[in-house]
């Protein structure tokens, strides 16, 4: 990926599998979020391949990438600020909608009996991440956690095989990490996704990945398990500085 | 639930039916303003749908209700009267050119619809604002619509049932598409376009049926005016025409549809009112000047409101939930 005469994504590949909860870690400015932007559509790369279940993905608007079953939350949170939690939710289930604007502008019984599906669903979700409670307020009355925990909610309701999450555990405290990996886990497991994780946070990464690939002025670095990547002289090197015992 | 839209749609338009039956019994001037109301409800719910509730910035409205004002006059002129029919036929052919004139104005919202996906905020509003005044130039300068003359001689057809029953309609297919899942891609196209995006909602596709379903609107809130002053001309669809819609909805409030409809009202009346407080006896002697200056005192009025409220009569956040 070129922005201009900046070289930014060089020399990176890397797959994650069916499954499985992969981390992606670099110093700042490593070009992390910029591949969840390639493989989202938000940027198109000048040069390489980006290929889901096979097939590939580039020149594919995003919403389209999210149709095929990729979702993402955003680093910075971007919560839909002037709705509810709920309807933060239900403007995720927009593109499952088996009818167009006739059924809504007519509300006959099919209208209804899709709103009342997509009503239970929302509530089922928002029941699993504990948000029952908070279901009618303004999404920006929420603390931060749980702002995060709706994006992910809000990601859930695409109905993804493939989730990325952008530095999910950002501003919070060690409390909220420890329920936040959990949280990950617990969701990787329940709906069988393949998880792609962006993070700085090294004990939240090393905890709950099962691979990891260190991306450093866009190319890879290393990649293993969180044990080899803890040893490799390169990571330490440009990520972890001198500071061997991390 | 979803039951209840349906019947409250019906039984306002047989209210508006009821009532027009006594329009013949209030004075013409009332008449007018109360027709205008109606207009203006129309014009401002269904420019609240592309402003407020989708976000985009059109100061082009006016140019909309032109498309439909001078499609439907045209279509009348040509084919409604020449045949000697009957009321029911006329009644008929009138719908029917009010329905063209929504279409083709439909079409022009398409057609603004497109640059919309390029270009956002204070450079949607100088395109749209741009688009009202090629509109204008197209009208002044054909002369099958009567050019700078203006065009004239539609048979009065608009009266309270049509201008109701389609603002009631109006509203109703707003406030439908809005609180629907289908129509929460409207506002999430607001939010956050990207997350949007990333959360599977085609933003194309929202933002230009936004413009083509207001503009629909627009035109045929042109039409009904078109068949009620019986006498259009191209510098009564001119930009200050738009400017007067995007303040009733920046006044009732971006995405309010009851606050934008209460705000219609308001500003449809308040001019008006103005007008005649020149006859109020109580009024003291250096009051009087008032009403040479009332556009003044309007605009002042609008300031005061702006300061004391400026997220609208009714904010944005009336946001009714459906009970579950």
């Amino acid at each position: 990926m070129q922005f201009g005469g900046l070289r930014c994504i060089s020399d990176f590949s890397f797959s994650v599998e069916d499954g499985q909860l992969v981390g992606l870690i670099g110093p700042n400015g490593a070009g992390k979020t910029t591949v969840f932007n390639l493989i989202t559509g938000v940027y198109r790369p000048t040069a390489g391949k980006i290929a889901f279940a096979g097939k590939s993905v580039i020149g594919h608007r995003p919403y389209r990438i999210t149709a095929r079953g990729i979702a993402r939350t955003f680093q910075n949170i971007r919560l839909f600020s002037s709705l509810s939690v709920f309807d933060n939710v239900r403007a995720a289930c927009n593109m499952h909608l088996r009818h167009g604007i006739s059924h809504a502008l007519l509300r006959g019984t099919g209208f209804d009996r899709e709103e009342r599906e997509i009503d239970s669903r929302i509530v089922e979700l928002l029941e699993i991440f504990g948000l029952t409670a908070e279901r009618d307020s303004s999404c920006r009355a929420l603390p931060y956690g749980d702002q995060r925990r709706l994006e992910i909610v809000r990601a859930l309701a695409t109905r993804p095989k493939l989730l990325l999450l952008d530095e999910p555990a950002a501003g919070m405290n060690p409390t909220e990490k420890i329920e936040l990996m959990k949280l990950i886990r617990f969701t990787q497991e329940k709906f069988g996704l393949a998880v792609l994780l962006v993070e700085h946070d090294m004990k939240v990464v090393m905890g709950i990945c099962q691979r990891i690939a260190v991306l450093d002025y866009g190319k890879k670095i290393a990649e293993g398990t969180a044990d080899e990547i803890q040893h490799d002289s390169k990571v330490i090197a440009a990520y972890l500085g001198k500071q061997t015992h991390a | 639930m979803s039951g209840r839209p349906k019947v409250l749609l019906l039984v306002t338009l047989v209210a508006c039916a009821v009532l027009s039956s006594f329009s013949g019994k209030i004075s013409p001037y009332y008449y007018d303003v109360i027709i205008g109301i109606g207009i203006n409800i129309i014009l401002a719910a269904s420019l609240n749908l592309i402003n407020g509730y989708t976000g985009q910035f059109s100061l082009g409205h006016a140019g909309f209700m032109a498309v439909g004002a001078y499609s439907s006059a045209w279509l009348s002129l040509t084919f409604g009267y020449s045949f000697g029919l009957g009321t029911f036929a006329t009644t008929s052919t009138y719908f029917l050119a009010l329905v063209a004139g929504g279409l083709m104005a439909a079409l022009a919202g398409l057609a603004v619809g497109i640059p919309s996906l390029r270009l956002r905020g204070d450079y949607l509003a100088i395109v749209t604002l741009g688009f009202n005044e090629i509109i204008k130039g197209i009208i002044q300068n054909a002369e099958p619509l009567g050019a700078q003359r203006g065009l004239g001689g539609m048979v009065q057809h608009t009266n309270f049932f049509w201008t109701f029953a389609f603002a009631a309609l109006t509203v109703y297919v707003v406030l439908s598409l809005v609180h629907s899942t289908y129509g929460s891609g409207f506002l999430a196209v607001r939010d956050d376009e990207i997350a949007a995006e990333a959360m599977g909602i085609n933003t194309t596709k929202y933002k230009v049926l936004a413009f083509v379903v207001g503009a629909f609107f627009a035109g045929v809130a042109g039409g009904l005016y078109a068949h009620f002053k019986q006498f259009i001309h191209p510098e009564g669809f001119n930009f200050l025409r738009s400017f007067d819609i995007v303040v009733m909805v920046i006044l009732g409030g971006m995405g309010s549809t009851a606050g934008v409809c209460l705000a219609a009202v308001l500003l449809t009346i308040l001019p008006e009112w103005l007008r005649m407080v020149d006859d109020y006896p109580w009024l003291p002697e250096w009051l009087r000047p008032i009403t040479e200056n009332r556009m003044i005192l309007y605009s002042l009025l609008l300031i005061i409101l702006m300061l004391t409220r400026p997220q609208g009569l009714f904010g944005t956040e009336n946001f009714r939930r459906r009970p579950a």
